[in-house]
């Protein structure tokens, strides 16, 4: 009895969580696998459109003779680059047709043209015509027989599928020049942007664990950056920063701060002098990872946020009744407190950031050092149309994510058996 | 000891006061005064003046005259000796003045003397300093997008700095960019296509997960441990590196251009996280309602339907929101995806917009405030349910 009854269970459970799993893994998982596999192939953007047989039907009137009509289909083969095969032809007409002319490869029955037109190398044109005549006189509504498509199909190789596979993509993404440079420039913009919005969590989230007035409003005004369409932001920072019009230039020419105006997203590195010392800061990098910290700092703020609220209040009491300082009460009470999300908030952040494609995207595009390892992968993939690249430069990020995570838990494992 | 608490005391309220004054001075820059420096020692030396005099006086006059007093010297030396400004940029000061000068008047001499004093008021006054710099640095940029997009392409470029709405205008003029982003750019259709894929989602989501997470919270099955912690998995991992090969199947699919491209990727995409959050809400729901269901016979379906649903509203909702706001703000696969202008999603059109280095940029920001609002006002609106659905389940000890 028990047993039928967790039998039951298990099917149900089956069919409840069926088709939620099918879906995430035909959308996540698949995808990852097929990455994989299309990284090892030459395959450029163009490749991957499937040949496809066309026809383009053009009606004409005969003059003088209403009854007749010639139909013109200007046929041709998608593909600039691939052959298809045994392309077939279908076509129908209303029951009062004749066929005058029929071409040697159709026929013509129970007012269906067929044909067969055999193969059609890449960039195959032709012009086919038929004239067709009504046996019964009527004329002919023109427009009727517009609407009614041709039917074409054919075979061709899909390029994807066959397999022919080449590690010259690994190669050229391992070995290229830019490669260190790639890395470095995302490992600059994950550290310091996650790094950043923690520490700028940490300070909101004492802050607003403050009692003041307008403390519910300000919560919700220190998300607005998290939940607004990025879109919007990206393109409102960049009018801020316009080194022409932007209010943050105009403003720091108006009270004489700096002589000319500075083009914080479109320089790549900006000389700086401090104490004697001068070094280069890449300048447009530095205001991406702003901005990174600006949007991302309310997640962890919200996290740092309840978990500051659950502290129990004793312990600030106690510390009171000790006479201890502000400071001593943050760092002996507060931080070791908070020590567990803040793990859990760098890990996150840290993969969200390493793969964070919309801000840089928006903001400069990956011009002016801000090119990382996501921008890679659209702009080898789609403006350099190189598939197989693009999905290389994938993989190489799934890599890295899988050695952080592996890292991560190692360490942290390490820790949580010290403790 | 008395002494260098003192001295820090006024220091420290000094910058505080240089902090609150530059701020307001930027503001009033940003309507159009033409202030061309800070004065940062005068006001300086007028913060140290105020809170030592403050200390001197003491208790010998009443604390709200003592700041009103303190605020009109300082707004007559400020704006009649100095600067001749229009009289809201004075109100102004001598409000911020009011305000500095309450702020101070909890301490005093007897105050500095315990143990700490320092560290406490600094504490206090980088508190009130993080609350004014955030809301600054926070809402300015939204400040900028609401205003420019009333501005006028002239306007703009005459004076960049000129934040100030003429309301006197005639109203066309006024939401001028507005009407054209609805007119010419087919804003209207983008904000049904929006709704539409961001409302879909939300509903296949749903459909998808409440089984799901409930199976997950209830019932034993093999493999279970495996999904669960594969939901979070699959949750971290990045959407960048399923582009690529979902392009090429979408393209070999002819699903791209289609509301239901968008609407399989970014159910499959939230799935995981509404899976997660929903779970956990549903196991703290009491078991005996379910064994009383099933003592009654009611199906797994009627169990879902008529128990779970019910109780877990709040929890469905955030998820409903969170899942809306996901799927509206979405900008990558849509970019990936839509290259054909009549099915772009809100965020696409704009970018679409920004691509096109001749449109003028209130356009591009009244776009922006369009695609912007509705989730703001959702997120003030439902910002209860939402705050507990962020955090749900990630902040357990």
């Amino acid at each position: 009895m028990n047993d039928t009854l967790a039998n039951t269970e298990k099917k149900t459970a089956y069919i409840l969580t069926l088709p939620a799993v099918l879906l995430v893994f035909s959308i996540i998982l698949f995808p990852i696998f097929a990455n994989i596999w299309i990284s090892f192939k030459e395959v450029e953007l163009k490749d991957i459109r499937i040949p496809e047989p066309r026809a383009k039907k053009i009606v004409k009137s005969i003059s003088d003779e209403p009854t007749k009509i010639k139909i013109l289909y200007k046929l041709r083969n998608s593909s600039l680059i691939q052959e298809i095969r045994d392309v077939s032809f279908q076509d129908n007409f209303p029951k009062n047709f004749e066929i005058e002319n029929l071409d040697p490869r159709c026929s013509y029955e129970k007012y269906k043209l067929k044909c067969e037109f055999g193969n059609w190398p890449a960039k195959y044109r032709e012009n086919f015509h038929v004239i067709f005549a009504t046996n019964d006189g009527l004329k002919i509504d023109k427009k009727n027989l517009k609407s009614i498509k041709p039917k074409l199909d054919g075979k061709s190789d899909n390029i994807l599928l066959n397999t022919n596979f080449t590690l010259k993509n690994f190669k050229k993404v391992l070995f290229e020049n830019e490669f260190i440079d790639l890395l470095l420039t995302t490992f600059y913009y994950t550290f310091f942007g996650t790094v950043g919005s923690i520490v700028f969590g940490i300070l909101t989230a004492q802050m607003v664990n403050q009692k003041f007035y307008g403390r519910t409003f300000m919560r919700s005004v220190l998300l607005f950056p998290y939940v607004a369409p990025v879109v919007a932001l990206a393109y409102t920072w960049e009018l801020l920063l316009d080194p022409n019009s932007g209010t943050l230039n105009s403003l720091l020419l108006n009270y004489q701060i700096i002589e000319t105006p500075i083009n914080l997203l479109g320089q790549k590195y900006i000389e700086i002098s401090i104490l004697g010392f001068d070094f280069k800061l890449r300048l447009a990098l530095t205001t991406v990872i702003m901005f990174e910290i600006w949007r991302y700092f309310p997640l962890a703020f919200l996290f740092i946020l309840a978990r500051l609220q659950a502290i129990p209040k004793e312990l600030y009491e106690a510390a009171d009744v000790d006479g201890a300082s502000p400071f001593q009460k943050f760092f002996n009470i507060t931080l070791p407190q908070i020590t567990a999300v803040i793990s859990i908030l760098f890990m996150i952040r840290f993969i969200w950031n390493f793969n964070k494609f919309e801000d840089v995207f928006l903001l400069t595009g990956g011009a002016s050092g801000t090119r990382t390892l996501p921008i890679n992968v659209y702009q080898q993939g789609f403006a350099i149309s190189d598939i197989g690249m693009g999905s290389a430069v994938s993989i190489v990020i799934v890599v890295l994510l899988l050695m952080f995570m592996f890292f991560y838990f190692k360490l942290l494992g390490k820790r949580v058996d010290e403790n | 000891m008395r002494t260098k608490n003192t001295i820090l005391f006024s220091m420290i309220s000094a910058f505080f006061l240089i902090f609150l004054i530059s701020i307001w001075k930027i503001l009033a820059t940003l309507q159009g005064l033409s202030i061309n420096s800070f004065n940062i020692e005068i006001i300086f030396i007028f913060g140290l003046l105020i809170s030592l005099a403050h200390l001197g006086i003491g208790d010998r006059i009443k604390s709200i005259y003592k700041s009103i007093i303190f605020s009109f010297i300082f707004v007559f030396c400020d704006g009649y000796l100095i600067q001749k400004f229009p009289i809201w940029y004075n109100v102004g000061v001598f409000l911020i003045l009011y305000f500095f000068t309450n702020k101070i008047s909890k301490y005093t001499f007897i105050g500095l003397n315990e143990e700490h004093s320092t560290q406490v008021i600094l504490f206090d006054f980088l508190t009130l300093f993080g609350i004014l710099f955030f809301s600054f640095v926070i809402l300015f940029p939204f400040y900028m997008m609401l205003v420019t997009s009333f501005k006028t392409q002239i306007a703009l470029l005459v004076n960049p700095l000129d934040f100030s709405i003429n309301f006197g205008q005639d109203i066309k003029d006024l939401f001028k960019s507005y009407f054209v982003i609805f007119k010419s750019y087919k804003f209207g259709k983008y904000i049904v296509i929006s709704t539409i894929v961001s409302v879909g989602t939300v509903i296949i989501t749903l459909l998808f997960a409440i089984p799901a997470a409930y199976a997950v919270a209830r019932l034993n099955f093999f493999g279970k441990t495996f999904l669960s912690t594969s939901i979070l998995i699959i949750y971290m991992f990045p959407a960048i590196v399923l582009v690529i090969p979902l392009y090429t199947i979408f393209s070999q699919l002819g699903l791209r251009n289609s509301i239901e491209g968008l609407l399989i990727v970014y159910t499959a995409t939230t799935l995981p996280v509404a899976i997660y959050m929903l779970q956990g809400y549903f196991k703290s729901i009491p078991k005996e309602l379910e064994e009383a269901a099933i003592l009654d016979k009611l199906s797994w379906f009627g169990i879902i339907t008529k128990i779970i649903i019910p109780l877990s509203i709040p929890a469905i909702s955030s998820v409903a929101l969170y899942v809306f706001m996901i799927a509206w703000n979405e900008f990558l696969f849509s970019l990936m995806f839509l290259d054909n202008p009549n099915s772009f999603t809100l965020s696409r059109a704009i970018q679409y917009l920004s691509g096109d280095a001749e449109t003028p940029r209130q356009y591009l920001m009244a776009g922006s405030v369009v695609v912007t609002l509705p989730v703001l006002f959702i997120f003030v609106y439902f910002e209860k349910y939402l705050v507990s659905g962020l955090t749900a389940g990630s902040v357990k000890g």
